[in-house]
């Protein structure tokens, strides 16, 4: 039986409540909310944290979707389920839905939230890449107000964020841009593993050209879960078969995976240029008003 | 901490401690042990309850965040007497062998159809697969959930 080290327990009933807590118990408090990285780590006791602020009673500030101007709003403590059944969401960007459909399980994506995958950080986590493709911003709260950080500068290592020990996540912020396609592709060895390795695109096509890219990589060793160098080799070209496929090659030379039970670092470098090749294939292929569906 | 959560229409209140985990509070302090406990990593999904109508795998949920809010478990699927369709159809078409991940999965059974009352056989596959039966008899878990949505139909078109 699994059992977790004792902690102390407070329940925020806001975010300002929250930030207090946080700074009350200090840096060996932790934020839980769906607890399905938490907890099973704490089960493990390869967490140990000294209190638990729980902060599952704040939908209403932090629970939220919505388009606001020229950007999609996710709050933090949006569950994984909840992002997969909002249409606005996933038909402005189908790579919601299409990473959504492939993260742990429903009943986990019931308790699983998007704030709490992107702080747990871990490097085989699929929205982290999703974001980093998407270019978007995190919303970051702390005792002097909210700052602003791009995802691509979020993640400063495994386990790593750029929120400190007294600060909270609180939103994502998605830019929407017209003619833009999106998708995800994930090989993972069993429904609802983490992957073997899995690659979003976010391609953006404006007379004919590319005119802005955006290529996540998950569990191979990219560098911010990104791939500039893909990136920049398909701006200014026109969207195609060839160009994918260089664009996949050239992922796939810059990353770094790692040899471990899910496969072989060179199978996992395969994996990560054909699948930033199909997903840049069916991202242009959803861009709206595109030719070639 | 004391907490009051509501199982299966009743309330219940206990000092617990807050690592308790919900699914060793139904089963240890309430003594409802028709909610099982299996691989402890929220994988099986065994242990899935629904908390605010929803199914969770209370192996990973605490205790203390089920606090004010409703749990139903397989004890409370049953009407006055009257097995719920979903168990029904798991009794018409075997839907279970040795029994392990059956409550779990009513439970999911009686949330997908909830949501939506005629789902395909891929629906139904999808709403399961967080759940593994290890007598792998899911043929049967999904012919027994389709039985159910029939049945629920054909009682509304008699009323």
């Amino acid at each position: 039986m699994q059992v977790p080290a004792k902690f102390e327990y407070e329940r925020a009933d806001s975010v300002p409540h929250a930030l207090q807590l946080l700074e009350r118990y200090g840096p060996e408090a932790r934020i839980v909310a769906g607890g399905h990285s938490l907890i099973p780590m704490m089960k493990l006791r390869l967490a140990q944290p000294e209190a638990l602020i729980d902060i599952n009673g704040l939908a209403s500030e932090l629970g939220r979707i919505a388009v606001e101007g020229d950007e999609l709003a996710i709050g933090a403590l949006v569950r994984h389920a909840e992002l997969l059944d909002d249409v606005t969401a996933t038909d402005l960007f189908p790579i919601f839905r299409d990473a959504e459909r492939v993260i742990a399980d429903p009943i986990v994506r019931h308790r699983g939230t998007v704030g709490g995958s992107l702080c747990q950080g871990d490097p085989s986590e699929d929205l982290s890449a999703v974001f980093a493709a998407l270019r978007a911003t995190a919303v970051i709260q702390g005792p002097g107000g909210t700052r602003t950080v791009p995802v691509r500068q979020f993640h400063q290592g495994p386990y790593e964020t750029a929120v400190e020990p007294n600060e909270l996540l609180i939103q994502l912020r998605v830019p929407i841009t017209p003619g833009t396609g999106s998708a995800y592709e994930k090989v993972e060895r069993r429904v609802g593993d983490w992957p073997v390795a899995a690659a979003g695109a976010v391609i953006t096509v404006s007379d004919g050209v590319i005119a802005q890219a955006g290529i996540g990589l998950t569990a191979v060793g990219a560098e911010h879960f990104c791939a500039p160098e893909a990136e920049q080799h398909l701006i200014g070209r026109a969207p195609g078969e060839e160009v994918f496929a260089e664009a996949g090659r050239i992922a796939a030379e810059h990353c770094e995976p790692h040899s471990d039970q899910r496969g072989p670092a060179d199978y996992k470098r395969h994996l990560a240029a054909e699948l930033t090749r199909r997903a840049l294939a069916r991202a242009n292929r959803n861009v709206p008003g595109s030719a070639t569906v | 901490m004391r907490i009051t959560v509501t199982v299966n229409g009743q309330p219940y209140t206990r000092e617990v401690e807050p690592r308790l985990l919900l699914v060793h509070f139904l089963r240890d302090e309430l003594g409802l042990t028709g909610t099982h406990w299996g691989c402890d990593t929220s994988n099986c999904g065994v242990c899935t309850v629904q908390l605010d109508g929803v199914p969770v795998k209370s192996c990973t949920v605490l205790a203390v965040m089920a606090d004010g809010r409703e749990v139903t478990t397989v004890e409370g699927l049953e009407r006055d007497g009257e097995l719920d369709a979903v168990q029904k159809g798991f009794v018409e078409c075997h839907g279970l062998q040795c029994g392990f991940c059956t409550p779990g999965m009513l439970l999911t059974a009686r949330w997908l159809l909830d949501r939506n009352p005629d789902p395909d056989e891929g629906q139904i596959r999808e709403a399961i697969s967080g759940q593994l039966c290890r007598c792998t008899g899911y043929e049967n878990i999904v012919r027994s959930i389709r039985w159910a949505a029939d049945a629920s139909h054909s009682q509304e078109a008699r009323q």
